[in-house]
């Protein structure tokens, strides 16, 4: 009987196996990277806004304290935006006739409230609560970035679920001590890679960079040397083994 | 874990426990072992369960899936935006995310239950009990918990009508200014006011106000179900009008003559605190003991240590026949009804003067008069006023009767009728006529939440406030005040009967809010401000009881003659009760009540004629088959019920179904048992029944989940209790690890003892856990979502058995057998223990659920959770994930509670305190039998529950662990007085 294939169909089939590997491998590879992408992830978007507010402005420039406006970022889940009358009680003062400001002056007329759009959105089966994290020594910087040097919000991190667990699975990398939760830059360290820093690489000096973090997990931020992350994880209660419960996050 | 021991598993060694005779059953055919209930229950589910009937057809489903699939692509390119609205100006106390509470009160037959309302971002979530409020205490009945569900209930009324159009307010304003001109020029004559009852003071005296101006005018009120019968009772007894106040946690012995103190009465949940209190066993003095004398059965049926089933007519005889052992003046000899056992009797009569002071015996408020003044006289004899029972001066105010009124508007003597709240045309007795008679009247304003039967025959609807959108105020049963503050603004432009009737009498202050400051500024004289702001703030008016009343009781029994036992053998007793969850009829459109199994008969979503089996088969009638019931000359169809400790030849019925125009959910349910029901007097009557051959379906959760005959609930008595010692059980051995615990360990104990199947956990969690309703069709194929249900079983014979109530939810198993089984390990334990639902990993395989021994899984077949009606959107706790289609969910310990509690102790860097973290069945539960807390905490209430010779976990014998446990049931029957079961011995089954 003769044979059905010839013999260069050999090299074709063993072409189609590898190849189909590989193809499938690079599929993957393609998906990830779409996935990870700031297209999906909405990562260092600038979303529209009411008025172009500058972070960089307030907090850099004035030095005005993240809590001067998020005023429940200590006490609730909520951080809380400001209200108009917060934004009019220096606004009615300064920069009180810029056209810039004027749907906050229209808002404070009318009693129609602004209307943000949202930066940070996590999935609506996630009860992500600012008031413990900050409670526990995190730094509003380990999320949201260098925010005080963003002269427009953007999203700083993925929020994907493993950049979250990164962190609940091992606390060490980002907590803090308290008095520095709200303050940037106080040692930092940027990170190259996409694994958590652990906090005693970052006590290395700083150099004066500044917005030089591009990648997913530049936000880790580093403890001030004198003050071990594990002392601190230890002296804050917090309790690494139930951080990872799936109800500590989805209920 | 060591393998040698094997074969000693329960599971490889054991057959089943033999099924064919169950001690405990929960219904005839389970007990007689019927066909048709084995094949239901070895099928699990029922037939249709696993079924798509949805009744969508093919084509639209594949158009449907298309469609979808397209809009699923379009979504996926790009992420939606978000808005964030901040406030322009923060209002005081304003935390977003975080709920506040706020003290109000809710009506109850027109007296206050103290509320806490839960409200986030300005609107009400959720409602718990104001724990300083003497009638609530801390917890809520099923109705206020359901109460938030009218709040947002999209058949609320929305517009002001006039005849049937839509008007204003305005409109409705000026034509009551012209109405004021009139009534100013002939002193009111033919306006007539018809309220509910009113115990507010602000009300009260806007209705002087009113009489004051107009001397012709009359007011008149009409409760469905009123307190009528007992204030007569106290008028015979007593010569005037006091109410009574009983004071159960000091009653030794407590007689029910077919009183359900237990449940729905405006101070049930105080009378069900205290009583449970005293109805435990206890160290230094014996447990109270409850004989109940009762028709059809009832919760407080089945907490009495000995029932008796008994006509409700021939509770007379029995009361007189009670009051003559004891030693009432004056009562003669009483022949005694067949169906009362002397030795009944005997032992009560003893038990009574044997707790000299120490005893309570009440009547039911369907019962004549006479059976209340017999009541207070054998109180009187055995020394409990005073003691038990104190007497007040009466806290509601009496306006003239709806019979009155009605007959006033035949004459063609009524030119204005204001209906202030209620629904007259259908909760009147049809032998009244109302509706016929409203036709003689010029102008008729009706004040309702919703446009009902009777917003339909007025010429003007003026839609309500709900009591948690305007201020008002009110009395509890003891009199004490509660302002009542609203939580919202009115939705639907609401209005409230003292603002209409502010609007009427062209008073200069006009909104709730002032009339009722007003009010109290006239009343306190001085220091408004700061009791104003302490009254908002307790919920509760310092030092406003009514007073107590010294009186002497002037009641000769013997000027009111026995009455004739009924004669004729085909006269049957037709008594009319309230329903179990719909109450009059108020609650038809809220699909939680309508939902929430009746606790006895386990029905939802229909009323039913209850018979007793025997009395059923007289007639050769079965359960479910259709009967016509003829009083006089009006009948009326419904299905038949056979419920077991139902007295012979008895039809109970209950009220509140048959509406025509409660809305969507409530819509032509059930029959209106009104058209039967006497216009005065005792809430039954006679009649006949016969068969009309016709079926009907009805859909009853008492097969559901059944546990195959295995002993499940444990009952004991206190002396069995001394004598006996825990068993101590060696745990199996298991084949899965230990888990470790170094934190928290929350835990349950459930006591059966104190549970008394009122059914306000369900709703509460309900209503906590953003569960939905799954509706009629979907209750008869299992698929009913609460978390929570309330087991009933039977003891014993079925003409008089005993009822325990076993509630039953995730019981939280150390090893528990739906985590193993989960392919996508969407259930899993937490480090403190809890078993968790993780939905947005659940792919539905119901494996779960297949695997729970304890059925306490619940699955998502359609989607039952209505994400589309906007006001419903309001009702949700946004702590609590809403689910869709194709996820199981099951009860999660409320875990948002458990991690807000957490949350708050990490953040002042503490341990969570013992009570800080209360789940929602726990908060409402009127008796405490619900316990929960950390196992680790060598202090937690729980803990110390769990270490009770009565502690044992349901099922424990599979190995489960579970975390939930149960105290055994204990009874105290009097030792000359055998139960129905001679037989108490209990044990596990292995």
């Amino acid at each position: 009987m003769s044979q059905v294939f010839h013999p260069a169909a050999n090299a074709l089939a063993r072409g189609t196996i590898f190849g189909g590997i590989f193809l499938i491998a690079a599929v993957a590879a393609g998906a990830r990277l779409y996935h990870d992408s700031p297209y999906m992830t909405q990562q260092d978007v600038v979303r529209d806004q009411p008025v172009p507010f500058s972070h960089d402005h307030h907090v850099s420039g004035l030095g005005i304290d993240c809590r001067f406006c998020h005023a429940t970022v200590e006490k609730t889940a909520s951080a809380g935006l400001p209200t108009t009358e917060t934004c009019m009680g220096c606004h009615a003062l300064i920069w009180n006739r810029s056209p810039l400001l004027a749907p906050v002056r229209e808002s404070f007329r009318t009693g129609e409230p602004l209307a943000w759009t949202r930066v940070y959105d996590v999935p609506d089966f996630v009860y992500f609560n600012h008031s413990i994290h900050v409670a526990k020594g995190i730094g509003c910087e380990s999320c949201h970035g260098r925010i005080d040097q963003m002269p427009l919000t953007r999203k700083a991190v993925t929020l994907h679920m493993q950049w979250c667990l990164d962190c609940h699975r091992e606390p060490e990398s980002a907590v803090r001590p308290r008095e520095n939760v709200f303050r940037f830059g106080v040692e930092k360290q940027p990170s190259t890679g996409s694994a958590p820093q652990h906090a005693f690489e970052a006590t290395k000096p700083a150099g004066g960079t500044t917005e030089t973090l591009t990648k997913a997990d530049h936000t880790r931020h580093a403890t001030p040397s004198g003050s071990d992350p594990h002392e601190l994880v230890r002296q804050y209660g917090i309790k690494t083994h139930q951080l990872s419960d799936c109800v500590v996050c989805h209920r | 874990m060591s393998t040698a021991n094997l074969s000693s598993l329960p599971i490889l060694t054991e057959a089943p426990e033999a099924v064919a005779k169950p001690r405990f059953w929960r219904s005839l055919e389970e007990r007689a072992g019927d066909e048709e209930i084995r094949d239901y229950l070895e099928r699990e589910f029922p037939s249709r369960l696993s079924e798509w009937d949805d009744p969508i057809g093919r084509r639209k489903f594949l158009t449907m899936m298309a469609a979808s699939l397209g809009l699923a692509g379009a979504i996926g390119c790009s992420s939606p935006a978000e808005l964030i609205i901040p406030h322009v100006k923060a209002p005081e106390n304003y935390r977003p995310g975080r709920p506040l509470h706020y003290a109000t009160a809710v009506s109850r037959g027109g007296y206050a239950q103290g509320l806490l309302v839960t409200s986030y971002e300005g609107r009400p979530t959720k409602i718990e009990g104001n724990p300083d409020h003497p009638y609530s205490l801390g917890a809520t009945d099923a109705f206020a918990q359901a109460s938030i569900l009218g709040l947002y209930d999209p058949d609320r009324s929305q517009t002001t009508r006039h005849r049937g159009v839509i008007a204003t307010w305005d409109d409705f304003t000026s034509q009551l200014a012209d109405e004021r001109k009139r009534l100013d020029a002939n002193a009111g004559a033919g306006l007539r006011i018809l309220t509910e009852t009113v115990t507010s003071p602000t009300l009260a005296a806007l209705l002087q106000q009113l009489r004051e101006r107009w001397p012709s005018a009359v007011w008149h009120q009409y409760e469905p179900v009123s307190m009528d019968n007992a204030r007569e009772g106290t008028r015979l007894a007593f010569g005037r009008n006091v109410d009574s106040l009983y004071d159960f946690s000091r009653a030794d012995v407590v007689v029910s003559l077919d009183a359900d103190f237990l449940l729905g009465g405006p101070a049930s949940i105080r009378h069900a605190r205290d009583f449970i209190a005293r109805h435990q066993p206890q160290d230094d003095r014996s447990m109270s003991r409850l004989y109940v004398a009762e028709s059809t059965y009832t919760i407080t049926g089945a907490m009495a240590d000995h029932r008796l089933p008994i006509r409700p007519e021939r509770i007379e005889l029995l009361a007189r026949a009670l009051a003559q052992r004891v030693g009432v003046a004056g009562v003669g000899e009483v022949a005694l009804p067949a169906d009362v056992s002397p030795r009944w009797l005997d032992v009560v009569a003893r038990d009574l003067p044997d707790h000299r002071g120490a005893g309570i015996v009440l009547a039911g408020a369907g019962q004549p008069p006479i059976v209340h003044a017999l009541a207070h006289a054998i109180n009187d004899v055995c020394g409990n006023l005073g003691t038990t029972i104190e007497l007040i001066e009466p806290v509601a105010t009496q306006g003239e009767s709806l019979a009155r009124l009605t007959a006033d508007m035949q004459a063609g003597n009524v030119e204005t009728l204001l209906i202030l709240g209620g629904n007259p045309v259908y909760s009147a007795p049809a032998e009244l006529s109302f509706a016929k008679a409203l036709d003689h009247v010029r102008l008729r304003v009706h004040l309702a939440e919703t446009e009902d039967e009777t917003s339909n025959l007025c010429h003007w609807h003026i839609p309500a406030a709900h009591y948690l959108e305007t201020w008002g105020d009110l009395r509890a049963v003891d009199g004490t005040v509660s302002i009542q503050q609203p939580l919202i603004a009115p939705l639907y432009q609401g209005r409230s009967a003292i603002e209409l009737l502010a609007t009427l009498l062209g008073s200069k202050e006009q909104t709730p809010y002032a009339l009722v400051q007003q009010h109290w500024r006239d009343e306190w004289e001085r220091d408004f401000p700061s009791r104003w702001q302490e009254s908002i703030r307790n919920g509760t008016v310092a030092d406003s009881q009514s007073a107590k009343v010294t009186v002497s009781l002037q009641f000769d029994p013997a000027q009111h003659a026995a009455p004739a036992t009924p004669t004729t053998a085909d006269q049957l007793a037709i008594e009319i009760r309230p329903d179990p969850t719909i109450w009059d009829g108020r609650f038809a459109n809220n699909g939680w009540l309508q939902e929430l199994p009746k606790p006895l008969t386990k029905l939802t979503w229909d009323n039913v004629a209850i018979l007793s089996d025997h009395t059923a088969r007289q007639y050769g009638v079965k359960s479910q088959d259709v009967i016509r019931i003829r009083v006089g000359d009006r009948t009326l169809e419904t299905p038949v019920f056979i419920l077991p400790g139902q007295p012979d030849g008895c039809v109970s019925l209950t009220l509140g179904y048959g509406r025509e125009r409660a809305g969507r959910v409530g819509n032509r349910l059930g029959y209106n048992a009104n058209a039967l029901r006497p216009a005065t007097g005792p809430a039954f009557t006679q009649g006949t029944i016969e068969a009309t051959g016709r079926r009907y379906t009805i859909a009853t959760t008492q097969q559901h989940w059944s546990m195959e005959g295995r002993d499940i609930i444990r009952v004991t008595t206190p002396a069995e209790l001394h004598a006996s010692h825990a068993d101590h059980h060696e745990p199996h051995p298991s084949l899965y690890s230990e888990y470790d615990y170094p934190g928290n360990a929350w835990g349950m104990v459930i006591n059966q003892s104190a549970c008394i199947g009122c059914n306000a956990c369900v709703v509460a969690c309900q209503a906590e856990n953003n569960i939905p309703v799954v509706g009629k069709d979907q209750v008869l194929v299992n698929r009913e979502m609460h978390w929570l249900r309330i087991d009933r079983y039977f003891d014993g014979e079925p003409d008089q058995p005993e009822t325990y109530f076993q509630p039953m939810l995730c019981q939280h198993c150390e090893k528990a057998p739906c985590e193993v089984v989960c392919p996508v390990m969407a259930t899993l334990h937490d480090s403190e223990g809890t078993s968790n639902m993780i939905y947005n990993r659940c792919v539905g395989t119901r494996y779960c659920s297949n695997n729970c021994p304890y059925k306490v899984r619940r699955f998502n077949f359609l989607q039952y959770t209505d994400e589309t009606t906007p006001s419903l959107k309001l009702l949700r706790n946004p702590e609590v994930t809403v689910r869709s289609r194709g996820v199981m969910e099951k009860c999660s310990y409320c875990i948002q509670r458990i991690n807000a509690g957490r949350i708050e102790a990490k953040k002042e860097n503490r341990e969570i305190r013992d009570g800080e973290v209360v789940t929602a069945c726990q908060q409402a539960c009127p008796t405490r039998a619900i316990v929960f807390g950390n196992l680790n905490d060598p202090n937690a209430e729980v803990r110390q529950l769990k270490q009770s010779p009565l502690n044992y976990g349901v099922l424990a014998e599979l190995g489960t662990q579970p975390r939930t446990t149960y105290l055994t049931r204990v009874v105290n029957p009097h030792p000359d007085l055998p139960q129905s079961t001679a037989d108490r011995h209990q044990g596990t089954p292995s």
